[in-house]
């Protein structure tokens, strides 16, 4: 095949240059440097590069998801989880239309997908998957873990979820109902926590430390550091 | 919305049939028995729109509880755990009157 000089120039380095006398980004380059690329990398960039070729998209609008992707983080989540510990109110908002509750904090999750609020009681706990791909609240908690994506977690915590909670570190009490919840269609999940003790009077910024992003997968629960509930 | 045919409540089963190409049911829940706990509303044919095509009329999108051990035949877990999945209208049929303990009605 002949080089293709409009595109061979691009792989080694980002650069700016002038489109209809506009500056013009060309789309993130690939994030690491171990060659030779993979079949499925090649694949993406010869796809990416073609929907720009062809109008479909422009490096800037790519360049702005994946800036909108960076923005999300566990955190936001938490900060989620923690304004519901302390408002019933808004407890009760956010099962009832998940969506609106977020605006209401200022995360906008976009028209792709759905999401669903699920709460651990005293009774159940909840923990999430997408046995078919690997559905995930990403406007909410930002893009996920790897095992979240393996096929090693995906088949293996519907067939036995306590196991799994086990070789994260959590044991869940057989009195307790497991509920998996498997995202196979058009909804996202999201775990809400149970307060733990010891977090009485905590302010929305000090319970939202303790909430990581496990805690809203349900492969975690929140834990009050040992060095804050001695001080407590 | 489409009227959904189904009500929370309802018992149902999956579809065990195959399908050729795209489709969001899971093949470990197909053939299996559980209740409908939700409607979540009815969206584009996932099927459809795997083929570029609209995905119209929309279809309407079960939360479906199904018993672990009811999946899971050798189920390591308690017998009180439970699954949820998404299921789409025209993949249940209804099965009431077919085997089910009263401890699984919708929570």
């Amino acid at each position: 095949m002949p080089p293709h000089d409009d595109h061979d120039h691009h792989q080694d380095h980002e650069h700016t240059h002038e489109h209809d006398g506009q500056p013009h980004r060309h789309p993130p380059q690939r994030d690491h440097d171990a060659d030779p690329a993979s079949p499925y990398e090649v694949l993406e960039q010869a796809i990416r590069e073609l929907l720009i070729e062809k109008g479909v998209l422009t490096a800037e609008e790519i360049y702005a998801q994946v800036d909108l992707m960076d923005s999300r983080t566990p955190a936001l989540g938490a900060k989620v989880v923690a304004r519901a510990w302390v408002d019933p109110a808004y407890k009760a908002r956010l099962l009832a239309d998940t969506r609106a509750a977020l605006a209401e904090l200022g995360i906008d999750i976009g028209t792709l997908a759905d999401f669903r609020t699920v709460e651990n009681t005293a009774d159940v706990h909840n923990v999430i998957v997408c046995t078919l791909c690997s559905c995930y609240p990403k406007l909410l908690l930002g893009i996920p873990p790897a095992w979240y994506k393996s096929l090693a977690y995906r088949s293996r915590v519907v067939i036995d979820p306590r196991g799994v909670l086990k070789e994260f570190g959590l044991e869940i009490p057989d009195n307790v109902e497991v509920r998996v919840h498997d995202s196979t269609a058009d909804l996202r999940y999201f775990v809400l926590p149970r307060r733990p003790e010891g977090t009485e009077g905590w302010s929305v910024e000090q319970l939202a430390e303790i909430v990581t992003r496990d805690c809203m997968i349900g492969t975690a629960v929140p834990v009050v550091p040992p060095i804050r509930a001695a001080a407590e | 919305m489409a009227t959904p045919r189904f009500r929370v409540g309802d018992v149902v089963r999956v579809d065990a049939r195959a399908a050729l190409g795209h489709c969001r049911t899971p093949f470990f829940l197909r053939g299996k028995t559980g209740v409908i706990v939700g409607i979540q509303g009815a969206f584009h044919d996932p099927e459809k729109l795997a083929y570029h095509k609209p995905g119209l009329p929309r279809m309407v999108l079960y939360k479906v509880r199904f018993k672990q051990p009811e999946i899971w035949p050798n189920y390591p877990g308690r017998p009180h755990d439970q699954l949820e999945a998404d299921i789409y209208e025209h993949w249940l049929i209804r099965a009431d009157g077919e085997a089910r303990s009263d401890s699984h009605a919708a929570a």
